[in-house]
């Protein structure tokens, strides 16, 4: 059982890492402010999510879980609600860098 | 080499470089946005250190408060910011200034280097003496006990960094309310997170506070969290700043501070010495200024970042 739960915490480790390094060389790469944020708040909330996954068979206790998951939604609701707002000041600013 | 040690060394060239990066920034914004970062990298020098009180405190207000309130400055200059610019200070200005930071800089590593080994600390006679407030938290006891002195007098420097803010205000605006209205759209993402959000803030500002007994967490952090909640509430548009004449506002500002003031007065007279505990009652004692300091800080904060009144108190 706790080869099993190891092995799932490296798989989904290792794929939010590769989330979040996917999300930042698109912040890098792409065009502008839109697909950069497109593409820094999609791998990083699915990053972040796929390492919590990752931690939760680790946890020592019911408690510590369900405070890993609080840091995800929370994270997620941040995220989400600056990348509309960055998005919106964006436009109004028009197009350009 | 093992990962820990590959791990900091990275950290520590990730911070000097962010560092070095905000000091050669070109424009204040992206600088503010670089201290922020390394703010929040500091923060995360402090959990490897085993600073876990530290970090909190350092993620707080060296990286969230600190940078909002340099990002209104820097957006209050902005105007200004191009002719600031072109009168670049001389060559023989920064030339002291770089060897000033330098001398200092060296000055610092050379007392870290030159420590004498084993340094001199205070932590056994700190955890010896721990089980005397009945607290776990050897950072709280020494904050809130055995150098409480030093955390009076911090929430006063607030209070007073707080009448420096209220003093830039026209004379026809005092009492009135800090900063300008706040409009966003009542059904839009921030005013949505506005509403979701405090609710559970005030839970987390709370918890911090309440397990700084035992573990890492304390008044400090926990206030930040509720007066980050209470400035969400106030961009949104949800709420007004509220006049700073308000005589609740006035008592909730030095309700820390009075309280804190009060038992050390009590120490002196029914006990040995200034702010001397009775050891039965250390722990409700300590966690009564605790939540009056937790408010006190909430509202200093929030109001720090409010600014100075702008408008009078007629809405």
């Amino acid at each position: 059982m706790g080869f099993a739960f190891n092995l799932m915490t490296i798989i989904a480790v290792s794929a939010g890492a590769f989330f979040f390094l996917a999300g930042t060389v698109g912040l890098l790469r792409f065009p502008d402010t839109l697909t950069r944020l497109h593409a820094l708040t999609k791998a990083d909330n699915l990053g972040l999510g796929l390492v919590v996954l990752g931690l939760l068979p680790q946890v020592g206790s019911l408690r510590d879980g369900l405070k890993l998951m609080g840091v995800w939604l929370l994270v997620l609701l941040a995220g989400a609600t600056v990348s509309q707002l960055i998005a919106r000041a964006a436009r109004r600013e028009g197009p350009g860098e | 080499m093992n990962v820990g040690t590959a791990f900091e060394i990275a950290l520590a060239v990730l911070v000097l470089g962010l560092g070095v990066w905000t000091i050669a920034a070109r424009e204040t914004s992206a600088a503010v946005v670089g201290f922020v970062g390394y703010g929040l990298l500091i923060a995360l020098v402090w959990v490897r250190l085993d600073a876990v009180d530290v970090a909190l405190t350092e993620a707080a207000i060296g990286g969230g408060l600190s940078g909002v309130l340099m990002l209104g400055a820097a957006a209050r200059l902005r105007t200004t910011e191009a002719q600031a610019a072109a009168e670049r200070p001389g060559p023989f200005t920064r030339l002291s200034a770089a060897l000033l930071s330098a001398m200092v800089a060296g000055a610092l590593a050379g007392a870290v280097l030159f420590l004498p080994d084993p340094p001199p600390t205070l932590a056994p006679a700190a955890a010896e003496n721990a089980a005397a407030t009945g607290l776990g938290n050897p950072v709280t006891n020494v904050l809130m006990a055995f150098r409480a002195m030093d955390t009076l007098l911090e929430k006063v420097v607030l209070l007073l960094a707080l009448v420096g803010v209220w003093s830039l205000a026209p004379d026809r605006f005092f009492g009135g309310r800090p900063g300008s209205r706040h409009q966003a759209d009542p059904r839009g993402a921030l005013a949505f997170v506005a509403r979701l959000l405090p609710p559970i803030g005030i839970v987390v500002g709370a918890y911090v506070f309440w397990v700084s007994a035992d573990y890492p967490g304390g008044a400090f952090q926990g206030g930040t969290i509720l007066a980050a909640m209470w400035l969400l509430v106030i961009m949104a548009g949800l709420a007004d700043a509220p006049p700073i004449c308000r005589r609740w506002l006035r008592l909730v500002l030095i309700a820390g501070p009075a309280i804190f003031l009060l038992v050390g007065l009590g120490g002196l007279w029914l006990g040995d010495a200034f702010l001397a505990y009775p050891p039965a009652y250390a722990k409700p004692i300590i966690l009564a200024i605790e939540v009056a300091m937790m408010l006190t800080i909430a509202a200093t904060l929030g109001l720090l970042m409010a600014g100075a009144p702008e408008r009078s108190a007629q809405p």
